[in-house]
């Protein structure tokens, strides 16, 4: 076992792919000498060469488009967004070609690309720096979405996007890059969780708590101060957001009867209402009350000094698993 | 007053000389081999080799894409199609390249390069598929190195540039060396993918050839909305040779398509050729030209038709005899017969494959999805059934 931050555990987590498959690169801007603007890409083009780590021009429609065009040509390309507010000059590029070509060809081309997106705020940046469009990804058939909540998480799952045949939009929460843990680097992935899979992270009996990114470590210490007051959270790290581990979300609202979705996203159209939906549908006699969703209001994001407002924390979290228990 | 009058006129007829349409190429800027006449000339940077035998396969082409084009336009007209963007007058532009492509060279089109993909191989009821609504391409790009074809106007340019940087990384520039043709419109070079493949071709020297169709319209908006210099100076702002060809001329479509090829294969990086031609049909079968440009400038392009000006050649350097024209035209007639009955006996895909194909394994929701809908289909079996 070795300490690592989340950002070294991505590092760790591709430079394995770089070895083990010579047809993985990584593109995006800064990504080479600089190691990216968070590190993640640190010391990787010295050891693989300006081939497969290429620090490209400042363009993200061009980093997704040519990503693809060498995805035809039987490359595995690893890009890097520099921040989730930029992806929307490759939102094109993703929507219209990435997620749909597949189902064009009928099945004859595959385009293993996986695009990284720091996202999330909580860092006191500019705008265009903190935002969630995770959803957005979500809605679009043909794309995996995912997401790591620590460390352990991000060394498996960089890896199994990097293997897998789809693309796959991979969200790294920012401001959780430097928290450490303990990551096994030494062996193999096969115990590891599959990218579908959620995973129970806390377990509980009273209420169901699901999350993902920045807000997994958020929700976990909510549930310890939870257990304090007399209740029983069980909190699930989604992992996958399209698509959802329905199965793994439904068996713990069917035991709990309660279910809270906490993200830093906007709730309206998010993942916590499909989850809401899903949920109202499958689970529906076994509910004790509605799912609510903890997330952000309505608004672009505000400037840094309202974030904390803003945010989900660990007392609005507390406020929505009190509410589930006055139905 | 009458100053200020004046003044104003002249500025405003400034403004107009500066928008005036383009559709007339400056000779000594166009490169042409064989002139609407027919008549064969020499361009000292182009100079073509090329037997009666090809020049005869080139204009069998020539006929032949633009008997589909006719054949597709009657099978919109009544029903069989959903839609058809026509190639009308641009074949020259499309069988010179396409002829100019070897075998393992990739070519990344737009949704009108039927002309192309006839110079590929691929069976034009493939094209139909798509424009009747079967499928939206569905052929597998690496059968024919034809990738699909792409609606989104210019996406397709940063699609060839990646596959160029894999040409790269795979070694195979140089000797024996591969290279990739993007086809696009003069619309398309308004749109920031085209201006960003165009940037990462260059400072990557990736072995692509960008192959602009200039027909003048995008669809009703005339060049002058798209650009106030010609198109080809443009490649020079990114750092890479940019050529104007006749786009009529099939001849120098194939010499210089083919000199650009080579040169990316040979790692001397992209080259940006602009076809000047014209689209003499509608956009697609939905649009009506006649509400934003003028019959007057139709009638001038009639006057350089692609095909008219290789029969003439032939006929007055004596390479062919009337009968290889009437050939020809049964072929042509061939296979227009073939494609329109292929088409007319298309059958419709099965309502359960569009739930094919997503992603490389169904995902747990979307086989719940299927199961649903197929559900939902039998129960008005089980209905009827029942009465």
């Amino acid at each position: 076992m070795t300490t690592l931050t989340l950002s070294k555990a991505l590092n760790e987590g591709l430079r394995k792919a770089l070895e083990n498959d010579p047809k993985a690169l990584i593109m995006g801007e800064d990504v080479g000498k600089l190691g990216g603007v968070f590190r993640v890409t640190d010391g990787l083009q010295k050891d693989f060469g300006e081939a497969r780590v290429i620090d490209t021009p400042l363009a993200e429609s061009g980093i997704v488009g040519t990503a693809i065009g060498l995805a035809l040509r039987g490359y595995r390309p690893i890009c890097e967004i520099q921040f989730d507010g930029f992806v929307f000059p490759a939102f094109d590029q993703i929507v219209t070609q990435l997620a749909k070509m597949r189902y064009r060809s009928l099945g004859t081309v595959r385009l293993p690309v996986t695009i990284r997106i720091p996202f999330g705020g909580g860092i006191g940046a500019v705008e265009h720096h903190s935002e969630s469009p995770e959803a957005l990804f979500a809605h679009t058939p043909g794309l995996r979405v995912v997401s790591c909540g620590d460390p352990v998480d991000a060394y498996a799952m960089i890896q199994q996007a990097a293997s897998c045949d789809d693309p796959v939009l991979f969200f790294e929460p920012k401001r959780r890059y430097w928290d450490k843990a303990e990551v096994d680097i030494e062996g193999g992935l096969a115990a590891a969780l599959p990218l579908e899979s959620a995973q129970v992270l806390v377990a509980g009996s009273d209420v169901t708590v699901l999350c993902y990114g920045p807000m997994v470590r958020t929700c976990a210490e909510a549930a310890v101060a939870a257990a304090n007051d007399g209740k029983s959270m069980e909190v699930i790290n989604l992992r996958s957001l399209a698509p959802l581990d329905t199965e793994a979300i439904f068996a713990s609202v069917r035991k709990t009867g309660r279910c809270v979705v906490v993200h830093e996203a906007v709730v309206t159209g998010g993942i916590g209402a499909e989850i809401a939906a899903q949920v109202t549908q499958e689970c529906f006699y076994s509910l004790e009350a509605p799912v609510l969703r903890v997330g952000a209001y309505t608004t672009p994001y505000p400037p840094s000094r309202l974030e904390e407002h803003y945010l989900p924390d660990l007392d609005r979290i507390l406020d929505a698993v009190d509410r589930t228990f006055s139905y | 007053m009458a100053v200020k009058d004046a003044g104003r006129a002249a500025r405003s007829a400034n403004r107009a000389a500066a928008r005036e349409p383009e559709r007339q190429a400056d000779p000594a800027e166009l490169i042409q081999l064989l002139t609407p006449e027919g008549e064969r000339v020499e361009h000292p940077d182009y100079p073509l080799e090329i037997t009666a035998d090809e020049v005869k396969a080139l204009y069998r082409d020539l006929v032949i894409v633009r008997r589909i084009d006719f054949e597709a336009i009657a099978l919109q007209r009544q029903g069989e199609l959903g839609i058809w963007a026509s190639l009308l007058g641009q074949e020259a532009a499309q069988v010179g390249a396409g002829r100019a492509l070897g075998a393992r060279d990739m070519a990344f089109p737009t949704y009108r390069e039927h002309g192309v993909a006839w110079c590929r191989g691929l069976d034009p009821l493939k094209l139909f598929e798509l424009f009747r609504g079967v499928s939206h391409g569905g052929w597998d790009p690496t059968a024919h190195n034809f990738h699909l074809y792409t609606i989104v106007i210019g996406s397709q340019t940063l699609h060839a540039t990646g596959y160029a940087m894999g040409i790269q990384r795979d070694g195979a520039v140089g000797e024996d060396g591969e290279a990739v043709i993007a086809f696009f419109g003069d619309g398309a070079t308004s749109q920031g993918d085209v201006n960003e493949s165009f940037i990462w071709a260059s400072v990557t020297n990736a072995p692509v050839v960008f192959f602009c169709q200039n027909n003048q319209w995008a669809i009703s908006e005339p060049l002058e909305r798209q650009s106030r210099t010609p198109l080809y100076i443009r490649a020079r702002g990114f750092g890479f040779p940019g050529v104007r060809v006749d786009g009529n001329d099939v001849l120098a479509c194939l010499a210089v398509t083919r000199k650009a090829l080579q040169a990316a294969r040979d790692g001397q990086g992209p080259t940006m050729i602009e076809a000047f031609t014209y689209r003499m049909g509608a956009h697609t079968t939905t649009d009506d030209p006649t509400r934003y440009r003028l019959s007057a400038e139709l009638e001038a392009w009639k006057l350089k038709d692609p095909i008219e000006r290789v029969k003439q050649y032939l006929i007055r350097t004596e390479q062919a005899e009337m009968s290889f024209f009437d050939e020809v035209e049964a072929e042509a007639a061939a296979v227009g017969a073939r494609v329109r009955a292929g088409c007319q006996q298309m059958p419709d895909p099965s309502v359960d494959s569009m739930f094919d194909d997503v992603l490389t394994s169904e995902t747990a929701q979307l086989a719940a999805e299927r199961t649903e809908f197929a559900a939902y289909l039998d129960s008005f079996v089980a209905e009827e059934a029942a009465r």
